[in-house]
């Protein structure tokens, strides 16, 4: 394949001076939404993954589409990096800034600009929060599936960007199964419309394409979700499992009944222990393991669906099986699963949230492989996880301020994820490559494949301007890894096939 | 030759590296039940069917890994072994189409607006590219968004972009019951009430209205159906006459299909009749029209425009092209693609787009 992924990155890098960009901008937007001061810059210097700071160049706050596009023609004209950034909740460092570039702020574009019930869709600005999408919806009986955990604050931008997932995707989908369209503009700053209202449309499929694609293909500017009706009724199912693998066979055995739960979650002890504190969910500590998992649908059928989900789980083992008595119930049972990630930051000073994917299969054996790796590298690990998906979410415990941790907890991590691919998985499932995973697709793809990435990348933004050095790793940086990881005999698992 | 024999892709790879050095180019075929299909076809043919066989099936995973030339039928009986579908519903036009047709057309059946499309199934892919390499997207996860989503790039890409060599694809539980009722109503009216129902809890995987009929087919657990039933009212019909209707609605096997020319329409769910002067065929719970022998005059792509769609000329004479046309931005993205994944301009030349 014809590329040049080192060339992206120098390009992007020949920016002009930070006063000059600035200066720039303010001829074309409000200068208001050009901010310039470095105290005004800090706030955006990360997002979600904190351990990644940059502070960027310039900051523009979009409020309208036409912001956007000028924005776009102005960095290209002085041919500057540009980044996109919705709520900033991101895990991956996908809207960590460049620091010779203009950090693109959408949280402004935040209005829910129709909902139409008949159609069932609704359009919205990047900004707004993914939930109040469903919010906005709720009058009409209908909501948008996708609920990252963060969902009360992440944006519907930063979720396409993404392709967020959350806790009910085995039956209702990613992000790709809910966007209908997009609208936004080319680093050229035309207009692109992908995806509509109709169902069908020729061509290639560009809006899978650019959703996930982590801001290097597009900006988007309006975004149309799908809403699907709500469920009359939920419940909840909580198992304890008194070993992990029990706990995982109970997960198959579920699927194999021929039942598509709503949600299908997984928490080990150190988990629960970790939230039980702070949410009192009524979580059994003394389980090794617990499931969560959830029925929806018209009363009947959630009765004779949670019978048979309590006989699966009891036929695997688990001891205390217990369905939530009322919807408080189920909604603090969720809050813990949901909270997860604040516990871990009240047991240590900083954690790192891992986003593994295998079949799930293996689930007992790479909980098991954890463990060991906890030892070796003298860290805690906790594990929450979509067990519906196979989507783990490993989370590490460090202290930044003890010399070492970090770089310990970034290695157990990149562990974990060769792990992941060494059984079939994917690095990542759900929060994407962003800077963090960067070395881990070296692992994943092979020169070919990434430079397959690289040659979509360059058909959309031959001059890499669009978060450049973001989700695919270049030749060189793929080589450094290997150097350090593969060839001085570290790689982990040498013996397992690699695909 | 064995099935997964690698000597099978060395002599893909040999065709290809020939086409290119020599400029010229290969015509990609699976079973051929989709030759009518696509703008044109073009270059000399490659038959795809040696590379077949299923990978991988595990039933409790969800997903089915097959390579390219896999009978649809052969996956369809494995998955039916252990009462698994695949809920997209492919269509299939004659004896047998393979998967990696099935994938690459990237078509949908009556379930499409209920459970998804092709391209939401689609979990990975093997892609045997110009340059001779074969390359994988995705993989046999649920979740996974490592690197762009090329896998669903290339359901419904006609073969533009590589041989598809490879899929895997997600499955599901077949529903426990189906049941299908059937009113009678006008279009507007069976529209209007496809989507007032779509809005409702209401467990439905098919709504489809022909000749005064409103077909409407309710799937899941026996208590969901049973609720359903109750709420649209309509009259049940007999098992082996709906299981007909929905499967020759899958097929276009329906009298209504048998004709010379056919327009496909795509259309948001709710938009209400288009003003054209022939009786459609509606599928989708309104979001799929069919119009069968239009006069020539019928502007039937600005009707669907208008209403935020687009059209496609099935079979018969196609005015300026086949498929829809792609706005200039579009159009000149699928130009760098083609450029970048097919430079020499080897695979299917012509088929997706004219000049592509």
């Amino acid at each position: 394949m014809d590329f040049s992924g080192s060339a992206i990155t120098m390009a992007a890098m020949a920016g002009s001076e930070v006063t000059d960009i600035a200066a720039a901008l303010r001829q074309v937007l409000p200068p208001e939404c050009v901010l310039g001061r470095p105290e005004e810059r800090r706030p955006y210097e990360c997002d979600g993954l904190t351990a990644f700071r940059e502070l960027p160049a310039v900051v523009v706050l979009a409020r309208t589409a036409e912001d956007v596009r000028r924005t776009l023609l102005t960095c290209q004209r002085l041919r500057v990096p540009l980044v996109a950034r919705g709520s900033g909740t991101g895990l991956s460092g996908g809207a960590t800034p460049h620091p010779a570039g203009v950090l693109l702020s959408c949280a402004r574009m935040n209005r829910v600009l129709e909902v139409d019930a008949v159609n069932r869709l609704a359009r919205v600005e990047p900004g707004v929060p993914n939930l109040k999408v469903s919010e906005a919806a709720a009058r009409h009986g209908l909501y948008y599936a996708p609920d990252p955990s963060s969902q009360v604050a992440c944006s519907i931008g930063g979720n396409v960007a993404e392709n967020s997932g959350g806790v009910h995707c085995l039956k209702y989908g990613l992000t790709v199964h809910n966007v209908l369209g997009l609208r936004g503009y080319t680093v050229d700053g035309e207009l692109l419309e992908l995806g509509g209202a109709a169902a069908d449309g020729p061509g290639l499929d560009l809006l899978a394409l650019a959703i996930g694609s982590e801001g290097l293909l597009m900006i988007v500017t309006e975004v149309i979700v799908r809403l699907i009706p709500r469920p009359p009724c939920a419940q909840l199912v909580m198992a304890s499992f008194a070993d992990v693998h029990s706990a995982a066979n109970a997960v198959a055995g579920i699927i194999a009944a021929g039942i598509i739960p709503a949600g299908l979650e997984m928490m080990d002890r150190k988990a629960t222990a970790a939230v039980e504190p702070f949410v009192h969910a009524g979580y059994d500590l003394a389980a090794a393991a617990i499931l969560l998992v959830e029925s929806d649908g018209t009363p009947e059928e959630v009765r004779e669906q949670v019978q048979e989900i309590e006989q699966v789980l009891r036929g695997a083992g688990a001891g205390a099986v217990h369905v939530s008595g009322s919807e408080a119930e189920r909604l603090l049972l969720w809050s813990g699963r949901k909270n997860a990630f604040p516990a871990a930051g009240r047991l240590s000073p900083d954690y790192y949230c891992m986003d593994g994917t295998i079949p799930r299969k293996h689930v007992g054996r790479v909980l098991e492989a954890i463990e060991q790796m906890e030892d070796r590298y003298g860290l805690r690990c906790m594990n929450v996880f979509h067990a519906g998906d196979g989507n783990l979410h490993p989370v590490i415990l460090f202290d930044a301020n003890e010399a070492g941790s970090w770089e310990r907890a970034d290695r157990f991590g990149a562990e974990i994820l060769e792990l992941c691919v060494a059984l079939g998985g994917t690095i990542t499932g759900e929060h994407g490559v962003g800077l963090e995973k960067l070395n881990s697709m070296c692992v994943q793809f092979s020169p070919a494949e990434r430079a397959a990435f690289f040659a979509v990348k360059e058909s959309f933004d031959p001059q890499g301007l669009l978060n450049p050095g973001k989700l695919i790793p270049t030749l060189v940086r793929c080589a450094e890894y290997g150097r350090m990881h593969v060839h001085g005999g570290a790689l982990a698992h040498p013996g397992l096939p690699r695909f | 030759m064995s099935e997964g024999d690698p000597s099978i892709i060395e002599g893909w790879r040999a065709c290809v590296a020939a086409a290119a050095s020599r400029g010229t180019s290969l015509r990609l075929r699976g079973a051929g039940t989709k030759d009518f299909y696509g703008e044109q076809l073009a270059g000399e043919p490659l038959d795809l069917r040696d590379w077949r066989g299923i990978v991988d099936y595990e039933p409790s995973e969800l997903v089915i890994t097959a390579r390219c030339g896999t009978p649809l039928s052969q996956i369809e009986a494995a998955l039916a072994a252990h009462d698994q579908f695949l809920p997209f519903e492919p269509p299939a036009f004659g004896a047998d189409p393979t998967i990696g047709g099935v994938i690459a057309a990237g078509l949908s059946g009556p379930r499409r607006m209920f459970a998804g499309a092709a391209r939401d199934f689609v979990l990975g892919t093997r892609l045997l590219t110009a340059q001779g390499e074969q390359l994988r997207f995705g993989g046999q996860v649920m979740k996974n968004v490592a690197g762009f989503d090329v896998s669903r790039l290339l359901c419904g890409s006609l073969g533009i972009l590589g041989i598809l060599t490879e899929v895997s694809l997600k499955v599901l539980p077949r529903p426990r019951l189906e049941r299908t009722v059937r009113l009678e109503l006008p279009a507007a009216a069976a529209v209007a009430a496809f989507n007032r129902w779509a809005a409702l809890p209401l467990s439905l995987s098919g709504a489809a209205w022909a000749d005064g009929i409103a077909w409407v087919r309710l799937a899941g657990a026996p208590a969901a159906v049973r609720a359903a039933r109750e709420q649209i009212g309509g009259d049940l019909a007999e098992t082996e006459l709906a299981e007909s209707f929905w499967n020759d609605l899958r097929h276009l096997r329906l009298p209504f299909f048998a004709t010379g020319s056919l327009w496909r329409v795509s259309v948001p769910p709710a938009t209400a009749p288009l003003d054209i002067p022939t009786k459609p065929l509606i599928d989708w719970g309104g979001a799929l029209r069919w119009y069968a022998d239009l006069p020539a005059h019928v502007p039937v792509r600005e009707h669907a425009r208008s209403a935020g769609g687009s059209a496609l000329a099935w079979r018969g004479p196609a005015p300026e092209s086949r498929f829809h046309p792609l706005s200039p931005v579009t159009a000149a993205l699928h130009r760098r693609l083609k450029q970048r994944f097919d430079p020499a301009g080897v695979f299917n030349p012509g088929r997706l787009i004219a000049g592509l």
